[in-house]
């Protein structure tokens, strides 16, 4: 009786998430090298038919979650994205759309307004012409982002720039925020490069020197105060130079969940790189019964996975043990210590890594993000002297 | 915090909606990568935020609604207005 009690109450103590990532494709292009998608993107024949996205929708608004970002990849590549976009007005979802701003005509826009679009974040990879379209490897997407920011504008739809921020493009933090001013954005984020998947393939080519990451992060703080009602700018500082790890998607399986193209259901963008974790399709199990018990949603949910020193952590629901994709990646256990924290025992290796990548003058070519009939070697080889140097 | 104009009129951006959560029961603010959750005071006054009334009315209207002073109320009216500019949920 007292478990089954424990049980129903642990249930209920899980909240739905507010809002719902949906990666309706894997199809970009763009070829940023820190894109976010797993190394092993999936084709256009695995993704999910309308029927399934329309199904995710309806199940989304009925457990209470609030918002959707359609993102990818480009999610504008997908032929039913104003169908869904319709779906989430009707059923009263705020929905945000993720977009590289390329391949989006006016008339497309318009039709995506129509269907009750709210808000679309534009990604930005630098503030300089040049270099923004060497990052993404594609000649002219830097004008064509312009000039679709530029229609968002003049629509009045609310516009969001999203940079990731590395060592070739630092130092544009300035420039960024008067691009965005320029543009009528009304938020940007400026993000630090995560290094998980394609970000951890590149990292040597991508790691920031911990001056370059001060003067970042100084030169934010003042245009903060400085534009106060005029620009909201987020910030998300990158974790190797910190002594305390990040609360991971704001603690693992407790405010935030993905769907792959595949259909596939998971706690955060990289969580497949884990092995010997089950993900739930959406096809297959209702939607809150695997956010609710799903195995790779219970696993590290809470506390009670962690091992000591964490366990006595005073800081233990603040950050919730950090990443468990970065402990996997960098300390050989998804179970372990986020190796950011100052208590792991690879903390200072980490810490050094970083800090010889990033005084190399002259880093490594970027393996671009790309399917992989074409990377396959390339990749290959970059994960085999990654965990050599790490 | 800065003091408020009493006459401007606050107003939704666009891209800002306010939204009935049936799941919790509760009202809440829906709004670029962001969901503010509104009790039951701070609802009384943003939904009163539609560029019509102005602060001055907004105060009136809701001692009134409270059964309070419009000195007891303005203080909370103009921290609530002014922090929703500051994150562009609203403007004047």
């Amino acid at each position: 009786m007292n478990i089954m009690l424990a049980e129903a109450s642990r249930a209920l103590a899980v909240a739905p998430p507010l809002a719902v990532l949906l990666e309706l494709t894997h199809r970009c292009p763009l070829a940023c090298p820190y894109c976010s998608n797993p190394l092993e993107l999936a084709s256009q024949r695995e993704e999910m038919d309308t029927g399934g996205w329309l199904n995710v929708i309806d199940q989304a608004a009925t457990m209470g979650v609030l918002q959707l970002h359609f993102s990818g990849g480009e999610p504008a590549l997908r032929k039913d994205l104003v169908e869904l976009l319709q779906r989430a007005r009707e059923r009263g979802l705020y929905s945000n759309l993720i977009t590289s701003g390329i391949g989006i005509d006016e008339a497309k826009l318009d039709r995506m307004i129509e269907a009750g679009l709210d808000h679309v974040q534009l990604s930005l990879q630098d503030a300089t012409r040049e270099s923004a379209d060497h990052i993404a490897g594609y000649k002219g997407s830097f004008d064509k982002k312009l000039r679709f920011a530029g229609w968002v504008r003049e629509r009045e739809l609310p516009l969001t720039l999203n940079a990731v921020v590395h060592r070739h493009n630092a130092g544009n933090v300035p420039r960024m925020i008067e691009l965005a001013l320029a543009l009528g954005a009304s938020r940007l984020e400026v993000a630090h490069t995560q290094y998980y998947g394609w970000g951890l393939v590149n990292r040597a080519a991508l790691m920031p020197s911990r001056e370059q990451l001060d003067a970042a992060t100084a030169v934010v703080e003042e245009a903060r105060v400085r534009l106060r009602g005029t620009l909201v700018i987020d910030y998300v500082t990158p974790d190797y130079y910190a002594r305390r790890p990040k609360a991971c998607m704001g603690g693992w399986a407790q405010k935030f969940l993905n769907i792959s193209p595949r259909g596939d259901v998971l706690p955060c963008h990289a969580a497949e790189t884990i092995p010997g974790m089950y993900f739930d399709n959406i096809r297959e199990r209702p939607l809150l019964d695997i956010w609710q018990h799903g195995d790779a949603f219970e696993r590290y949910r809470g506390t009670a996975w962690m091992p000591e020193p964490c366990q006595s952590c005073p800081k233990k629901e603040v950050d919730w043990g950090g990443c468990r994709c970065q402990a996997l990646a960098l300390s050989g256990a998804a179970d372990t210590l986020d190796p950011v924290c100052e208590k792991s025992p690879d903390h200072a290796r980490i810490r050094a890594a970083a800090e010889l990548e990033s005084a190399n003058a002259a880093p490594p070519p970027f393996v671009y993000r790309r399917p992989p009939r074409s990377t396959n070697s390339v990749i290959g080889s970059g994960i085999a002297s990654l965990s050599k140097s790490v | 915090m800065s003091t408020l104009d009493s006459r401007s009129t606050p107003r939704f951006l666009p891209g800002v909606r306010l939204h009935h959560d049936q799941t919790r029961g509760q009202w809440v603010i829906l709004a670029p990568e962001r969901v503010i959750e509104l009790d039951e005071v701070a609802h009384a006054i943003v939904q009163r935020c539609n560029g019509e009334r102005s602060i001055e009315t907004i105060v009136a209207e809701l001692a009134d609604e409270f059964d309070a002073t419009p000195e007891e109320v303005s203080g909370d009216v103009q921290a609530l207005i002014d922090d929703l500019i500051g994150k562009r949920i609203l403007r004047l």
